[in-house]
């Protein structure tokens, strides 16, 4: 790992390569390249429209890309589907938290869990007792995510009962039960409280100092510049901008992308 | 007294068979949200392969080839429940109604396969002289009754406390988060392909084994023991006991054919010889009604959660 500055950062774990993606005619992301390094916190910021959710849904694998190629952890994995990659270390939330409603906290947690034999079903029924073993090595890891996110208290409730802060607190714990190397978060500041929302940021630095790699989209343009390292901004579909959030609030190409000219793009935007 | 006891084991080793159907279709929809309502066509595949290995010689059709029963009943699930892997992996992409219109079509052809190919199936006349087990105590009505019963309780219990270890294990897991919100699983690592298959073809395999354990039972399919209405009455089964619970699905399957059975009883005493064939038709709307009546005053069913499910979803909504 080498210091550039303030950032400590080490080699690409994500790596976009001219990646496009076209709707019919309309191009949602054109010929965006970047790097996600090693153990920083990467913000990816744009105005509505831009590109940023359409990028990780390319970059998760839930949308295949119409050219470029995306390499996590040095292997090249465009052609691969969302449920693999995980299981190379890439773990996602989604912008509007998708808890399993009808299972309990701990179920929601336990089942990212990778490489279970349970999950086959003849295993079931011919090692019972491993199954077992792991089930039982797979609550604790859970109840000390759980416990991580503060929602241990509620571990056997279904997740229906949680509010939408708590929603992405869950699903930061249950991301973070895959062991991933990188996780993409979608908007973790979106509709959060503000007490929530320091909790939110608490735990993801904390889970970055575990040495876990963080890529966020973000519209709290507070919360980007309090938490990541470097800042990307897209604006119709391209990368328009890279560098610290300091440089990138001055520079004039995002002044116009966000509001034509009239004013910077501080604050809420 | 015999009597009652003998109809008695007699009602209740179809309704367990019944049971079984619905054990089938709970795991495709109560735990992974498979909309199937091609059932008939995988009992009646699992049915007509049983019988086809283990008849005697019969020089008008294929098979014949007097197996032993437990054979055929291994045959029937494996052959049902690779039919149903294959009509799952082939609508992989479809949901909801579209899987349902598909499953339907598999039905449809399924019975038109078995009313048409003679040569395998029998044709129209079906297959008869199908081995029964106990047939040596077919002259006891009521012992040969009460050993069927014994044996199908067996089996639904079998399935009843396989089903109930599955969907407690992390296999049943991972299905009720397919059901639940599929991409949310898919981002969790977890293929719902793979999954979804899986699902299909147990739950084929059970139906299969129910169309065995009844050709068994009753020595004689035809292609008519296999049209829609047994899809519907299995669907009723299971939303009145209650989708997703496992014991659930055998308490409707009980409940439901005692209403059939018994409707079926009161019009055969209630209406003229002449109007008996007409009068059967208030079987359907005594389901109907029951149906109704469920929906409207407990909507998850005796024993199930799907109530719970749709305030879940309507919450969801809610911004929070």
């Amino acid at each position: 790992m080498v210091s550039t500055g303030e950032v400590a950062v080490g080699a690409p774990v994500l790596t976009a390569k001219h990646v496009v993606r076209r709707f019919g005619g309309l191009l949602a992301v054109n010929d965006v390249s970047f790097d996600v390094r090693r153990g920083e916190i990467l913000g990816l910021i744009g105005p509505n429209g831009a590109g940023k959710t359409t990028m990780f849904d390319l970059l998760a694998g839930s949308l295949p890309p119409s050219g470029g190629d995306i390499v996590l952890n040095g292997v090249n994995v465009s052609g691969e589907s969302a449920h693999r990659r995980l299981s190379r270390g890439l773990g996602r939330t989604f912008q509007i938290p998708r808890p399993l409603a009808n299972l309990s906290l701990l179920e929601n947690v336990m089942l990212a869990r990778q490489g279970q034999t349970g999950e086959s079903l003849l295993a079931n029924f011919l090692r019972p007792l491993r199954v077992a073993a792991e089930e039982r090595a797979a609550e604790d890891k859970a109840m000390d995510l759980l416990d991580l996110v503060s929602l241990s208290r509620l571990a056997h409730e279904p997740a229906r009962v949680l509010s939408g802060g708590q929603r992405k607190l869950l699903e930061l714990a249950r991301v973070m039960m895959a062991d991933p190397a990188i996780i993409l978060l979608d908007e973790p500041a979106a509709g959060v409280n503000a007490t929530l929302l320091e909790v939110i940021m608490d735990r993801i630095r904390g889970i970055n100092d575990r040495g876990v790699t963080f890529l966020l989209i973000e519209h709290n343009i507070d919360m980007v510049t309090r938490l990541c390292h470097r800042v990307l901004v897209m604006a119709s579909g391209q990368l328009i901008c890279e560098g610290t959030a300091s440089e990138v609030a001055r520079d004039p190409r995002v002044i116009e992308a966000y509001l034509g000219g009239a004013a910077d793009p501080g604050g809420d935007a | 007294m015999i009597d009652l006891i003998g109809y008695g084991a007699f009602f209740l080793t179809t309704a367990l068979i019944f049971s079984l159907i619905s054990l089938g279709l709970n795991l495709q929809w109560g735990l992974t949200g498979l909309f199937n309502v091609g059932v008939a066509g995988f009992v009646a595949i699992g049915a007509y392969v049983s019988a086809l290995l283990t008849t005697p010689h019969d020089a008008a059709r294929f098979g014949g080839f007097e197996l032993p029963i437990l054979a055929g009943w291994l045959g029937a699930m494996l052959v049902a429940g690779v039919a149903a892997a294959i009509t799952g992996f082939a609508t992989l992409r479809l949901k909801s109604d579209y899987l349902a219109i598909t499953t339907f079509g598999v039905a449809v052809v399924v019975q038109l396969v078995a009313l048409n190919a003679q040569s395998l199936t029998g044709g129209a006349f079906g297959i008869g002289f199908i081995p029964r087990p106990f047939a040596a105590l077919a002259e006891t009505p009521l012992l040969f009754n009460l050993s069927n019963v014994a044996i199908v309780a067996a089996v639904t219990l079998v399935a009843y406390l396989a089903l109930q270890h599955l969907s407690k294990s992390p296999w049943g897991r991972v299905l009720k988060a397919l059901r639940e919100d599929e991409r949310a699983a898919i981002s969790l690592g977890k293929s719902a392909r793979f999954y979804r298959v899986q699902a299909f073809a147990v739950g084929g395999a059970l139906m299969g084994l129910a169309g065995a354990v009844q050709a068994h039972f009753i020595g004689f399919i035809a292609p008519d023991n296999y049209a829609p209405m047994l899809t519907f009455q299995v669907w009723v089964m299971l939303i009145v006991g209650g989708s997703g619970s496992n014991i659930g699905a055998i308490v409707g399957s009980i409940l439901v054919w005692a209403i059939w059975a018994g409707s079926g009883a009161l019009t055969a005493t209630l209406f003229a010889p002449e109007q008996q064939a007409r009068a059967a038709s208030l079987q359907i709307v005594a389901i109907g009604v029951m149906l109704c009546l469920i929906l409207l005053f407990r909507p998850n069913g005796l024993f199930g959660n799907m109530t719970q499910r749709r305030r879940i979803r309507l919450g969801q909504r809610k911004p929070s």
